[in-house]
């Protein structure tokens, strides 16, 4: 099969998805402040959604359903970041920092 | 669109041919972007790397046959929400205290194994899985989402609005509380 006909294969969106995941999942663990986990987190968001919408290109019977799927998946993404993000803002008001190590209150 | 698979190869310069290089080259972007997202020594180039990626991710839905989640896309994602992340970092992360790169020597070791197996398992589920061809009742186009949107999905589509909202109100208060400080 030809590289330029790549566009046409589900397997070719999978394969993307996967990387995007793993992507996210490498800077969710390696990330020390909490605004770069939340950028990887919508790394594993945006991996879940293109599944979604390759599955609904390729398999689904009624190709509508999974782009509304998607676009819920778009407003609770867009909603997760606000609340992340006055968290952090809330914390940093409170710890003067966002690095995870010195968020120790909660230590055992 | 036949959602069967082509067989045959395109030329470069027929109009499937651009398409299949266009979408190489969209392909390459989202995965840079990916990268720089989640390997950045600074937060502001992340967030550079994400709307890059974002916009990738926008383009690869159109090649899905979803114009109206693409142009969601680019207006929810890079327009709203790495606005909204590069608003965090300038309020709440200093960039010049401490460096934003791995925490500890075993953070990268880890996180690499631990992404290259997720990612290991996914692949080789996605390639060994033989998915069903079946028949298209209708071609997904925008009319459809809408009247779908409100008959079949309305109470999921009036249940979203309702956590959007609370989801604002929340973050209001949470943002505000101790702002005298």
């Amino acid at each position: 099969m030809s590289i330029l006909a790549l566009h046409n294969s589900l397997n070719t969106y999978l394969l993307l998805a996967a990387l995007l995941f793993g992507m996210g999942i490498y800077g969710l663990v390696t990330r020390r402040t909490l605004v770069g986990m939340l950028i990887a987190s919508e790394l594993i968001l945006a991996a879940s959604s293109i599944n979604f919408m390759a599955f609904n290109r390729f398999t689904a019977p009624d190709p509508t359903i999974g782009q509304i799927f998607t676009l819920f998946i778009m407003a609770i993404a867009a909603a997760e970041a606000a609340i992340g993000l006055s968290i952090t803002i809330a914390v940093y008001r409170n710890y003067k920092s966002v690095d995870t190590e010195d968020l120790v209150n909660l230590n055992g | 669109m036949n959602p069967t698979v082509v067989s045959e190869a395109p030329g470069l310069f027929t109009a499937d041919g651009l398409a299949g290089l266009v979408f190489l080259i969209m392909v390459a972007t989202t995965i840079i972007g990916g990268y720089i997202a989640c390997s950045a020594e600074r937060l502001v180039r992340g967030v550079a790397g994400l709307a890059v990626c974002f916009i990738g991710v926008a383009a690869i839905y159109y090649y899905l046959n979803s114009p109206f989640v693409a142009m969601m896309q680019m207006l929810i994602y890079v327009g709203a929400v790495c606005i909204t992340i590069s608003f965090a970092i300038m309020l709440a992360a200093p960039e010049d205290s401490k460096k934003s790169g791995p925490s500890g020597p075993l953070a990268g070791p880890l996180g690499l194994i631990c992404a290259g197996l997720a990612t290991f398992g996914m692949v080789v589920l996605a390639l060994r899985t033989s998915f069903p061809v079946v028949q298209k009742i209708n071609m997904g186009s925008v009319e459809k989402i809408g009247v779908q949107l409100l008959t079949t999905y309305s109470m999921v589509f009036e249940l979203v609005s309702i956590v959007l909202l609370i989801a604002i109100l929340g973050a209001l208060v949470i943002a505000r509380h101790g702002r005298s400080k």
